[in-house]
């Protein structure tokens, strides 16, 4: 079917399509603002996009996503060297790293254990953890997968790896989001909460 | 008229992520067999979803009926069988239990007897002692409900009775071949020794996994093993990703199992 687009603005479409959460719709909204848009504009996004895909690299200690290697964590010698976290994604990095409550080092796995999916723990970056937690001081490893089946099984298979018992390992606590409605929480987070409760 | 919506009770079989917060389910329920629904916004923190779909819930569930998809609207736990989510073990097997049931479970089809086996199944692998023969179990009820039982007492040749012994499965043909027709069938043979026969046998005639006997010797475990999972794969023409890591999960160092 022909779309009487010029063929750079359907080649624009057709790219931005195929980013995360864009459908043909917005792609062409989108294509059409930057055809719009100042000149300065587009060549800047342009120059962003070649930056990320020419600078950004991945922190040969944690795996996170970083401009330098090591990464800024890693070199940071103030942060506390004999905590690690392991996430499974360098967003989880972000999200940690936003709370301020965290001040220790991070180990990114680059996913979870999905067997129906075909991915299995050596599709992860588990052997490297395991080699940090051998050559590092480190002393407690937090498993900060995700609180569903899949990261509760890449939990239970790093736990079951790590060899030393001079390593303690934890989770971090579940319970109830603030601001929610104990009415509508689910009854597994809701009897984790009850289990995990604190003196008042 | 056929209503909008309706309300089911189900097992989450399997479930991957769609575009930022989506995910699409793989539902199994007694009266439509298998589910295919979109579980909208369910990865957002405040979604009301969000702990109720995991794998392996017992859920119940309403959906409003969708052109490809259903459209989940509200869910409630049933059972997250607790037991068996905090062993690697038992959970890599109701993972593996999850995919077998995935693969023999027909859209739009009453499920029979497969609803009733997973729930079981789930059960099982939260209370044995040794969730290994329950899985064997599974295999074996699941390939019966589903229509595809191995004929392990005749001939699939000549249908003449076949004694207990050792004797060659026709992987193809659906069943054991007598000594006379050890050169015919259809399909790819495997040796089957008398013991695990007997095994086979045993698990066959078992209707409730409480009933199992005990197989303790490794040898005909790991023969069992492997024809079953042989058989299902020439029926369901794939292999089943999750074995793998079912395998390396009962590896397990006992004093590691458990939560964390």
């Amino acid at each position: 079917m022909a779309t009487h687009m010029a063929a750079p603005i359907a080649n624009l479409v057709e790219r931005l399509s195929k980013l995360p959460g864009i459908g043909p719709k917005t792609a062409q909204r989108l294509a059409f603002y930057l055809v719009r848009g100042a000149d300065e504009d587009a060549r800047a996004l342009a120059d962003a996009i070649l930056a990320v895909k020419e600078r950004v690299i991945t922190c040969s200690r944690c795996f996170n996503i970083t401009e330098s290697d090591p990464c800024d964590i890693c070199a940071d010698s103030e942060r506390d060297q004999s905590t690690v976290c392991v996430v499974e994604e360098a967003l989880d990095v972000m999200a940690l790293e936003r709370t301020r409550s965290y001040h220790g080092l991070y180990h990114v796995l680059h996913g979870a254990v999905s067997p129906m999916n075909g991915v299995g723990p050596d599709d992860l970056r588990i052997q490297p953890l395991l080699k940090r937690l051998q050559n590092e001081p480190i002393r407690e490893v937090i498993l900060a997968t995700n609180p569903n089946l899949e990261g509760d099984a890449t939990a239970m298979y790093i736990h079951q790896r790590i060899e030393s018992d001079d390593v303690s390992v934890t989770r971090p606590a579940r319970g109830l989001p603030v601001g929610s409605d104990i009415e509508y929480t689910d009854e597994s987070t809701l009897g984790r909460a009850i289990e995990g409760r604190q003196s008042f | 008229m056929r209503f909008r919506t309706y309300t089911a009770r189900g097992i989450v079989l399997r479930q991957f992520n769609l575009g930022e917060a989506d995910r699409i389910l793989s539902i199994l329920t007694p009266g439509q067999g298998k589910v295919r629904a979109i579980a909208k916004s369910v990865r957002r923190p405040k979604s009301k979803l969000r702990g109720s779909l995991d794998l392996t819930n017992l859920i119940d569930f309403s959906a409003a009926y969708g052109r490809d998809l259903d459209v989940v609207n509200e869910a409630q736990i049933r059972d997250d069988h607790p037991r068996v989510r905090s062993d690697l073990s038992r959970l890599s097997k109701a993972i593996y239990a999850c995919e077998i049931a995935d693969s023999f479970a027909q859209e739009q089809v009453p499920s029979g007897g497969q609803f009733d086996l997973m729930v079981n199944v789930l059960d099982a692998l939260g209370d044995a002692p040794d969730p290994w023969p329950v899985v064997r179990w599974f295999e074996t009820r699941m390939l019966d409900v589903s229509g595809f039982k191995p004929e392990l007492e005749s001939c699939v040749e000549c249908f003449e009775r076949v004694e207990p012994g050792s004797h060659l499965l026709d992987l193809g043909a659906g069943g054991i071949l007598c000594p006379q027709c050890r050169s015919q069938g259809v399909g790819h043979k495997v040796q089957v020794s008398e013991g695990a026969m007997r095994a086979l046998r045993h698990l066959q005639r078992t209707v409730k996994w409480r009933d199992l006997a005990p197989l303790r010797n490794i040898q005909a475990r790991s023969e069992v093993e492997f024809i079953q999972t042989r058989y299902i794969r020439s029926v369901i023409e794939r292999d089943l990703r999750s074995a793998d890591f079912m395998r390396l999960a009962a590896e397990a160092k006992p004093s590691a199992t458990g939560s964390i």
